[in-house]
């Protein structure tokens, strides 16, 4: 990694805890030579037309994406429903195959307010850390977490309500994840309860899959009506700890979405449709600081913006493996 | 309120922007104070109804304190709210799905394992305490870390005995702690105090509570309505007990000085709620006080 990769490494992970992405302040001499070759070359435009009229854009990544998230929810539903002990227990914790797995924030949580760490507690959560490190960290989130999908259901509905003038984003400032992170900490070691637990729409809707619904779902209901209309995405941008403990595993992570400078027209169809516009600052005209830049831990590797670029520009990319390839 | 969704972040267009963010160091004019103030508010509003939402959780446990009986092996109250992860793996391998998951009313409680002895009681028919087995952070547990006072009167004189193995090598239930007790909260309705007997289904044709009958299959619970008892005299809940010497039929002598029968409950009792739910008369003669310890 260049030196000012590292440099823009180090922001991200800022970024990821609630900065703003700021301008570089250099940028190295390949990727000037593309951002001037790209100024003012009319050229450009016509190529930027040709591209838009021919690209396909097939959801490629989404479906893939929603079929996982169901069928890894659904796993657990059938396999209680028909008594088949393949995937037990639900997303907090479980059992597949009889290996343990258990979730990063859950259990922290746990380990905080109980102050006592058993083995198999242990097992699991070693176990779930090196698949997400393995596997992109907050990938947890967008091919897993059942909120994610219903979040984005609720997305697409309020930005039809912007398009009608009915509502606008509120924005929120995005350090409040972290403060949230740090208070539910503080009050699972201070209390000695799980009290995150107690609102996880995460772990509410994956038991209501489960073992049935309940009037935690009102919450989550709530949730969402917050985000339909009056600020998008609001619960996992601004206030989700499960986001940012799987982030920060996310740093460490080889599978990340990777940007090509030299094929992208800087037209900002990536950043419409991410969840984390701020991990895509990248993008923007004069920004990337080398011809080919990671995207930052907040990523959640959905995989929405390499399916929206006309261009290609953004791929997935596991660190090495291409060189190896 | 016009164009709010245009707020720094969002203003990126192919153009690098003049100012970047709250944080920018150009001076703001009126309106993006104005937007940032705001914004403010509603970090503050969201942060409030989160914490308001999160920190409902005390309510109950301030307010209610609605006593649940918790699967057996079960830390205390508080530490068993703070061990359980909430996934239900306990509730996943019960034979007689006797374990529900708490919703929201129950607080920090939401998601958090409890029985309904009435309804349908831990009648010990997986016979290893598969719940325990199956709970990954010890919230269940045969061994309880040693940094966890155990009440007085909580821990059982010696590992009780489960009747149905009790041929077996390993006779016990390995536990060391009960969950309640069971008492005869309504002496005058018992039927054994009245000296009645019982005929039929114990719990009516749509009681759908089940249970492993041994003399019936030792690995298939079956519907307690699909066995019917006749008995001269009523004691379905020594009858149906699971642990050894938990409770039998004794002479009593009433206030009066007159001889009875009555169901006694004895040191062995760990709580788990049969006899509460085979309790023929409505509402039942006998229950477990959840979390009780044993009073000599």
């Amino acid at each position: 990694m260049s030196r000012l990769l590292s440099r823009r490494f180090r922001e991200q992970i800022k970024v990821m805890f609630g900065a703003e992405p700021k301008k570089p302040a250099e940028i190295s001499p390949a990727a000037q030579k593309i951002h001037l070759y790209k100024r003012g070359n009319r050229d450009l435009i016509a190529e930027k037309l040709h591209a838009r009229a021919h690209a396909i854009h097939d959801n490629k990544w989404r479906n893939r994406r929603w079929a996982t998230l169901l069928f890894a929810n659904l796993l657990f539903t059938i396999s209680f429903y028909f008594d088949i002990q393949l995937l037990e227990g639900a997303l907090t914790a479980s059992r597949f195959i009889g290996f343990h797995l258990i979730d990063l924030n859950s259990a922290l949580q746990v380990m905080l307010a109980h102050k006592h760490i058993i083995t198999n507690l242990l097992i699991g959560t070693g176990t779930v850390l090196v698949l997400w490190i393995l596997l992109g960290g907050r990938t947890f989130c967008s091919w897993i977490c059942p909120y994610h999908l219903l979040a984005e259901w609720a997305e697409r509905l309020h930005v039809y309500l912007v398009k009608k003038k009915l509502v606008t984003d509120q924005t929120i400032d995005r350090r409040l994840r972290s403060v949230f992170w740090i208070i539910f900490a503080v009050l699972a070691i201070a209390t000695g309860y799980t009290v995150y637990e107690a609102i996880s729409p995460t772990g509410i809707l994956s038991r209501a899959l489960i073992y049935g619904p309940g009037l935690a779902l009102l919450w989550v209901l709530a949730l969402l009506v917050f985000e339909v209309f009056f600020s998008k995405r609001a619960w996992c941008r601004y206030a989700c700890p499960i986001g940012l403990t799987y982030g920060v595993v996310g740093i460490i992570s080889p599978l990340r979405i990777k940007y090509k400078l030299d094929g992208c027209f800087h037209e900002g169809d990536c950043r419409k449709v991410c969840l984390v516009p701020h991990v895509l600052d990248t993008v923007i005209k004069g920004r990337a600081v080398e011809a080919e830049v990671p995207i930052g831990p907040d990523c959640t590797r959905c995989g929405l913006c390499v399916d929206t670029c006309p261009t290609g520009s953004l791929t997935f990319e596991v660190k090495g493996l291409s060189k190896l390839l | 309120m016009s164009d709010e969704q245009n707020l720094p972040e969002d203003t990126v267009t192919s153009e690098p922007p003049a100012k970047v963010g709250a944080g920018g160091t150009a001076p703001l004019s009126k309106e993006r104070r104005q937007q940032a103030r705001r914004r403010v508010l509603r970090t503050i509003l969201l942060t409030g109804g989160v914490m308001g939402a999160a920190l409902s959780g005390f309510l109950p446990l301030a307010y209610a304190q609605r006593q649940r009986l918790r699967p057996p092996g079960a830390l205390d109250e508080k530490d068993f709210l703070s061990s359980c992860i909430k996934c239900g793996q306990c509730v996943q391998v019960c034979p007689v799905s006797a374990i529900k998951l708490a919703d929201l009313v129950d607080g920090f409680g939401v998601g958090v394992p409890y029985i309904d002895a009435r309804a349908q009681a831990c009648d010990f028919s997986c016979d290893a305490v598969q719940c325990i087995l199956a709970c990954p952070t010890g919230s269940l547990t045969y061994h309880k870390p040693e940094f966890l006072p155990v009440r007085a009167g909580a821990a059982l004189a010696a590992k009780p005995i489960l009747l149905a193995k009790e041929k077996d090598a390993e006779p016990t239930l390995n536990l060391t702690e009960r969950i309640g007790v069971a008492r005869l909260t309504r002496p005058e309705t018992c039927l054994a105090i009245q000296g009645k007997g019982f005929k039929g289904q114990a719990r009516g044709p749509k009681f759908q509570g089940r249970m492993r009958y041994m003399d019936v299959d030792r690995w298939k619970p079956i519907k307690i309505s699909e066995h019917p008892y006749d008995v001269a005299e009523c004691d379905l809940c020594v009858r149906e007990c699971p642990v050894k010497g938990a409770i039998s039929i004794e002479t009593v002598f009433a206030p009066d000085g007159s001889q009875r029968k009555s169901p006694v409950v004895h040191e062995p009792c760990v709580g788990c709620g049969v006899c509460e739910m085979i309790c023929p008369v409505e509402p039942a003669a006998i229950e477990i006080v959840p979390r009780e310890v044993w009073r000599t």
